[in-house]
């Protein structure tokens, strides 16, 4: 599952923690923060996609799911990939 | 003055009975980083900004209010049926006592909307700094909200919202960029 809109790193894990630990953690880098300024004649959605999706311009499009989705939340388990 | 069209700007469907989550959608309701600060924050400081940029805040502090009346939906839809029981249950016993089943400005821990949530600083730079951090802000509470649900209805709305706050920051920070340039100066020579 790779997401370039999420960032991951590993936290330290104290040897005396009193829960099981989230080994991979995540944070959210949506697409506003690498556009300084919006360039003129970007691609654009169908209108009825852009009204659905809240943006009429791809490049500014974020999907987010929510975390419980997400391996590195909700599985303790899983063998988190960074 | 404003023109008023009698629908939701996205559509606002609720299909798990969790008054609980109504709760926690007050947070984005009455709470600091909640669309009625972000609307008021914006269409007050509009009257102190270049008037370059004073357009920019009329148009997202109006759209603010339209995305204050999805989650007064959210909430109305998920509160209207509850009984005092239901409420109690869900931890809005408190609010129950003091509003019954009305929907009041406060946040997901019942503290009351206040107008130091805001600023108008006066400086451009400093108010439309503040109101990018607002908008990262409330993405951020609308992330955590998604979190907090599995009603994948709940959670469309939610993420549209959560869009929208990622091309208002975007239009904030080119609004600075708008105020850092040189090009008019010469008028004043």
């Amino acid at each position: 599952m790779k997401d370039d809109q999420v960032r991951y790193y590993a936290p330290y894990i104290g040897p005396f923690d009193p829960c099981p630990p989230i080994r991979i953690k995540s944070y959210n880098v949506p697409p506003q923060l690498f556009i300084p300024f919006q360039p003129p004649n970007l691609q654009q959605f169908q209108p009825a996609d852009a009204l659905r999706l809240g943006t009429l311009w791809p490049a500014l499009y974020s999907p987010y799911s929510s975390k419980q989705s997400r391996i590195e939340e909700g599985d303790n388990d899983a063998e988190a990939t960074g | 003055m404003w023109v008023y069209e009698k629908k939701l700007q996205y559509p606002v469907r609720v299909s798990k009975c969790d008054p609980l989550m109504a709760k926690f959608l007050m947070e984005q309701y009455g709470g600091a980083d909640g669309e009625l600060a972000a609307a008021l924050r914006y269409l007050n400081q509009r009257y102190s900004i270049p008037d370059k940029v004073i357009g920019l805040l009329t148009d997202i502090g109006t759209e603010e209010f339209a995305h204050l009346e999805m989650i007064a939906t959210m909430i109305y839809k998920l509160t209207k049926d509850a009984t005092p029981d239901q409420l109690r249950a869900a931890g809005l016993g408190d609010h129950y006592a003091a509003h019954d089943n009305a929907l009041f400005y406060q946040n997901a821990s019942g503290v009351p909307w206040t107008a130091s949530y805001i600023q108008a600083k006066g400086d451009p730079i400093a108010d439309l700094y503040e109101d990018i951090a607002a908008e990262e802000k409330a993405r951020a509470t609308y992330q955590w909200l998604i979190d907090l649900t599995d009603d994948v209805d709940l959670q469309d709305s939610l993420k549209f919202l959560r869009e929208r706050e990622i091309v208002h920051s975007l239009r904030f920070r080119e609004a600075v960029e708008i105020l850092k340039e040189k090009r008019d100066e010469k008028i004043y020579y």
